[in-house]
């Protein structure tokens, strides 16, 4: 199946949840936040949340800015 | 009269109080336009600044995970972190990202809002600011709000429940200075939150003005960033920052057009 992250499709197995995600992208342990259509989800639940096709998921970091 | 801003003659000065912390430090600082990290961290540092603004971005999908991160050289564990909606452009985004921003620091909610309307001008979209505000304040962040330097907007932002409100002194990245002067009295006579000018500031001077005017503090990045030598700037303006505050609080004289000698008159020689 296939997801949107960040803004540009994602290919995904189905089922997936959002732990495996962010594992897969190296991110594991990083000052990431992540939400799925536009909803914050919290890294405590990651491993339940499980991807559905066209979820819009936002992996976000802090940069330099004003 | 805001209580931070009224002269305490022959005291030490009380430090800076928002959403219930206190900071020693006047100055806060933005974390962008930086040479690259290392720039930004001894910046940062020689500015004795507290607080520090960073924006909430997308990571890049495929880069390098093990490069070095912004919070690494300037680390939650020493400085309080401002996370900021640079580049939004309407209430829900600007929600969207402090809620994101919320989550990458562990529920910390002290958060800096600016919701833009012109990408030219970056000044704020004031109808959007004030929906974002709400919304914001309602799930309970404490919002320090960039706002035009108008005296109305700033009073209802703090009738919103905004923790400080921050007028632009000119355009953000501009360093033309504090324009309007008048309209930032009026603002800080009237607030009972913290005052900060926040966009605008050019130079030391600038920073000073700010202060004497009764600011309680000045956020800027450009500034320093921009400048030939950024950690001698950012030295400059921890100086002029406590200088402007020490002169606010010392109580100039008047401006009066007519002059007054120093020196007695009697016993002069002839």
């Amino acid at each position: 199946m296939e997801i949107v992250l960040n803004g540009a499709p994602h290919p995904l197995a189905d089922g997936e949840n959002l732990q495996q995600l962010i594992v897969a992208l190296e991110l594991a342990g990083k000052a990431v936040a992540v939400a799925v259509n536009r909803q914050v989800v919290p890294a405590s639940l990651w491993p339940q949340r499980v991807l559905q096709p066209q979820d819009k998921v936002d992996v976000v970091r802090a940069i330099g800015g004003g | 009269m805001n209580l931070n801003s009224t002269p305490e003659t022959g005291q030490q000065d009380t430090g800076l109080t928002i959403a219930g912390k206190t900071y020693s430090s006047r100055l806060l600082v933005g974390s962008g336009k930086y040479r690259d990290l290392e720039q930004t961290r001894a910046a940062t540092e020689a500015s004795g600044a507290e607080i520090i603004t960073v924006a909430i971005r997308r990571v890049n999908i495929g880069q390098d995970p093990n490069a070095p991160n912004l919070l690494d050289v300037v680390p939650p564990s020493r400085y309080t972190i401002l996370p900021n909606t640079a580049g939004c452009y309407t209430a829900a985004d600007a929600v969207y990202t402090l809620q994101l921003g919320r989550e990458l620091l562990n529920g910390h909610k002290l958060a800096k809002l600016e919701v833009l309307g012109d990408e030219r001008t970056l000044f704020p979209n004031m109808p959007e600011t004030l929906k974002a505000a709400e919304a914001l304040v309602k799930d309970g962040f404490d919002v320090m709000v960039y706002c035009s330097d108008d005296p109305i907007q700033a009073r209802i932002l703090e009738e919103i429940g905004c923790v400080a409100v921050m007028p632009l002194a000119s355009l953000i990245g501009s360093g033309m200075g504090i324009l309007n002067p008048w309209n930032l009295s009026l603002i800080i006579e009237q607030a009972k939150v913290p005052v900060l000018v926040d966009a605008g500031v050019g130079t030391a001077s600038d920073a000073a003005i700010a202060m004497e005017l009764g600011c309680d503090g000045v956020l800027m990045n450009t500034a320093i960033a921009g400048a030939q030598d950024p950690i001698r700037m950012a030295r400059a303006m921890r100086l002029a920052i406590e200088a402007g505050r020490e002169a606010f609080l010392a109580g100039r004289i008047p401006k009066r057009f007519a002059a007054s000698p120093s020196s007695p008159m009697a016993g002069r020689v002839k």
